[in-house]
């Protein structure tokens, strides 16, 4: 008798739940992944999750703030306004991108992300992301391995709906190593990366390219990024007699490894080079580093380029981000930020079906809006995406540190920049 | 007559195979050979001229050397506090931190206005003070609150007080100082440079290390042998109880070694900061585990052990991968250092499990 009754309350249950889904009388069909109701008078839910701390804030903190001037300049879609709520932090790890994944994905009303900043946090968020049936646009991760090696297969951690403004290391690796070997003409060059897959990514794909060209890679080492004593490391470094010092990490491990190669032996003749995640202030303030070399994003951004969705140009964004917090971007990520966000927004507004007061965005129709991304004027040029959610323009410039004071206009000091579209 | 005792057979002894001591005895004999065969490469590697240079390997057992006198400083701590009340204080390595990261404070001001660079030694000097007081405060304070009201409580548990205190603190100088690294002045005038000893040139700064890390060696020898505060450590260390009924105040006994731990670890925590330079909240973990790994090494409880293990610890760590893994033919083996640091630690102790200059216990710990 028991098993009967319950049998009838599961198929009423079901039938109820068939009801509710069918119910509502708008034309909007959900597509596999469902969808977000936006209600009357509620806000577009995305989300922003960069570095906030960790010794990397000067990368996260700008891209943050570049999300919401992005927000304020596109406005409102159908009545409705967009939010970020508060900005997650990723803590440019592992941990700290499953953690904040977690809230993110653990709240339905979540349409996007931008975000991460760092590659190691993308790796870990993007699954949960992705199931969640959400998408992500990174505005300054450059590992191949979330999403491809340029050569039309999918690395081990592409994830559906994952998307990035952001170059593909496998381009600055290229061009980093067609700069030494070329521009230089220096045939024996030393690796450093942290483990980070941005740092280790980019190390990788520099030995791939230099050795292509001839050139020799003494030796391919790592430090810890907490690591203050860089003793045995530069000894190691010194002994294998380079021309060349290649370290892409961040300031935490950059600092002391610069300080303390002045005193080693054999280091004194060795050109140092780094890449997008020293050229700060804290690591180029240094007197030490005058006379490095680094490569990284173009971020010399003409008149021409303007994003099509809000008519701003590089110049003008930046005297409004210093007009709203004071002080000039930290990072070189802040277009690859804004056009991000302009990005998901525009996408927001194509798919997003009115229903009366309400507005219903369809999260598969979302991503297929997303990767049929072709042309889109931004900021940092014509953004197209590939099928492993590529977008970036792939444009590295490398320029050599002249002056300790203006960290921009040091950055002015191109000496080589790598285009392979134009 | 009978005895119960094991009696050994008059044609010769008696081979009694135990699975765990042959393991052992493989492990041991396996870690010998690995070592040899890999310092025996390293020396080919040498002698053709390849790998590091002489006077490369010199500059890396005087940096090698300097670390691990920081370490053994840190790791007196440690010890002094295991000797007296029979556990390891995980918040030591904070106790570093602390010192280091006020001293900044003192260090920049020097700096900005200018004394930094005019006064070298009597601006090292001020910030050393610093540094010391803040550390010595911070570890009685800890006592004090933390670990007095658990002085009756099963060892278990100031031990993971201590753990928990450990994560108070870095997280309380990272909502005084922020999460980010701050870095320190450059060592000024002569500190700066490289000084010519016995026909070695070796920077100012690991000279410094040296000299302060041996005098505080001495001074604290000669606290703990020769005074009568000194004696009451001893006393305390060895037997609380008695040490309570010969008329020794314990409990003062027991802030006085904190205090003292806690001076070591802040001068460690001044010469760190001098020759590293970067300094943030969660500077003390690694090195502080590392210390506690050289008091074992050295024997707990145990101070000369202590600082002894501390050497050791810093030469494994940085000459052991470029000693031993790189005649292997492992490449890039710098980045294994951590590991080669507690493999160090493991392999000490299958050859002798007391530690080096062996372990000094308290009476409840005794068999």
């Amino acid at each position: 008798m028991k098993k009967t009754s319950m049998r009838l309350v599961a198929a009423l249950g079901a039938l109820a739940l068939v009801a509710a889904a069918c119910g509502g009388g708008t034309d909007f069909e959900e597509g596999a992944l469902g969808s977000v109701t936006v209600e009357a008078g509620e806000d577009i839910q995305i989300r922003s999750l960069q570095a906030l701390s960790a010794g990397v804030e000067f990368l996260g903190v700008p891209n943050q703030r570049a999300v919401e001037l992005a927000i304020t300049d596109f406005g409102a879609i159908e009545g409705h306004s967009v939010t970020i709520g508060t900005g997650l932090d990723d803590i440019c790890s592992a941990e700290g991108g499953a953690q904040a994944a977690q809230t993110i994905v653990s709240d339905e009303a979540v349409v996007g992300v931008i975000g991460t900043s760092c590659s190691g946090a993308a790796q870990a968020a993007m699954p949960l992301i992705s199931d969640a049936g959400l998408v992500m646009i990174s505005s300054s991760n450059t590992s191949s391995v979330l999403t491809s090696a340029l050569d039309g297969v999918a690395q081990s951690d592409w994830h559906e709906g994952y998307y990035r403004t952001a170059h593909n290391d496998a381009f600055q690796g290229a061009a980093a190593a067609t700069f030494v070997s070329e521009n230089l003409g220096l045939t024996r060059v030393a690796l450093i990366h942290d483990g980070d897959p941005y740092t280790n990514g980019l190390t990788k794909a520099f030995e791939k390219n230099f050795t292509e060209m001839g050139g020799t890679i003494t030796v391919h080492t790592a430090v810890a990024p907490d690591d203050v004593d860089m003793g045995p490391v530069l000894a190691e470094v010194a002994a294998s007699d380079p021309e060349l010092l290649f370290f892409p990490i961040f300031p935490p491990a950059g600092i002391p490894l610069l300080q303390q190669s002045a005193s080693v032996d054999g280091m004194e003749n060795v050109v140092m080079m780094g890449a997008d995640g020293l050229s700060v202030e804290d690591f180029m303030g240094l007197p030490e580093s005058e006379g490095m070399y680094f490569s990284g994003p173009n971020t010399q951004f003409g008149p021409e380029n303007k994003n099509e969705a809000t008519g701003k140009t590089g110049e003008e964004f930046l005297a409004a981000y210093e007009a709203a917090y004071g002080e000039a971007p930290s990072a070189d990520f802040w277009a690859h930020s804004y056009d991000a966000t302009t990005m998901l927004l525009t996408a927001i507004a194509e798919v997003g079906v009115v229903d009366g007061d309400k507005l219903h965005i369809d999260r598969l129709a979302l991503r297929e809006a997303l990767s049929a991304t072709s042309g889109f004027g931004g900021i940092i040029g014509s953004i197209t995406c590939d099928e492993f959610g590529d977008c970036g323009v792939p444009i590295i410039s490398v320029f050599q540190h002249n002056n300790l004071d203006d960290i921009l206009a040091s950055k002015t000091n191109i000496q080589f920049t790598y285009d392979p579209t134009g | 007559m009978t005895s119960t005792a094991t009696k050994l057979p008059p044609s010769g002894r008696r081979f009694r195979f135990n699975w765990v001591d042959g393991f052992l005895w493989f492990v041991r004999i396996a870690a010998l050979i690995t070592i040899v065969v890999g310092i025996t490469g390293s020396v080919q590697n040498f002698m053709a001229g390849e790998g590091l240079s002489a006077t490369q390997w010199r500059d890396l057992l005087i940096s090698s050397t300097s670390t691990g006198l920081m370490y053994g400083m840190i790791a007196l701590g440690y010890s002094m506090v295991y000797g007296v009340l029979g556990f390891i204080n995980f918040a030591h390595g904070e106790v570093f931190m602390a010192g280091s990261m006020v001293g900044f404070i003192g260090a920049t001001l020097l700096f900005d206005s200018g004394f930094w660079d005019s006064n070298p030694f009597a601006a090292v000097f001020i910030v050393l003070v610093i540094s010391m007081i803040t550390s010595t405060i911070v570890a009685v304070l800890v006592e004090r609150i933390a670990y007095r009201p658990l002085r009756n409580a099963p060892r278990l548990i100031p031990l993971i007080t201590s753990i928990g205190v450990s994560f108070f603190l870095q997280y309380a100088f990272a909502g005084l100082f922020g999460f980010s690294t701050r870095s320190y002045p450059p060592a000024p005038g002569a500190l700066g440079e490289e000084i010519i000893i016995f026909g070695i040139p070796i920077q100012g700064t690991k000279l410094l290390v040296f000299v302060v890390a041996i005098a505080s060696m001495i001074g604290l020898w000669y606290f703990v042998s020769r005074t009568k505060a000194g004696r009451a450590m001893r006393a305390v260390a060895e037997d609380k109880e008695i040490a309570g009924l010969m008329g020794i105040d314990v409990d003062k006994t027991i802030v006085l070694t904190f205090a003292v731990g806690g001076a070591m670890a802040g001068v460690a925590g001044l010469l760190w900061a001098l020759l590293f330079r970067v300094v943030d909240n969660l500077m003390g973990f690694l090195p502080g585990l590392k210390a506690f790994t050289a008091a074992v090494l050295g024997g707990i409880g145990n101070l000369p052990g202590a600082m002894l293990g501390g050497v050791l610890l810093g030469l494994f760590e940085g000459v052991g991968p470029l000693l031993v893994l790189d005649g292997l033919g492992i490449p890039a083996v710098s980045q294994l250092k951590d590991a080669v640091a507690f493999a160090a630690l493991f392999l000490v102790l299958i050859f002798r499990p007391s530690g080096l200059l062996g372990e000094r216990l308290g009476s409840e710990d005794r068999a």
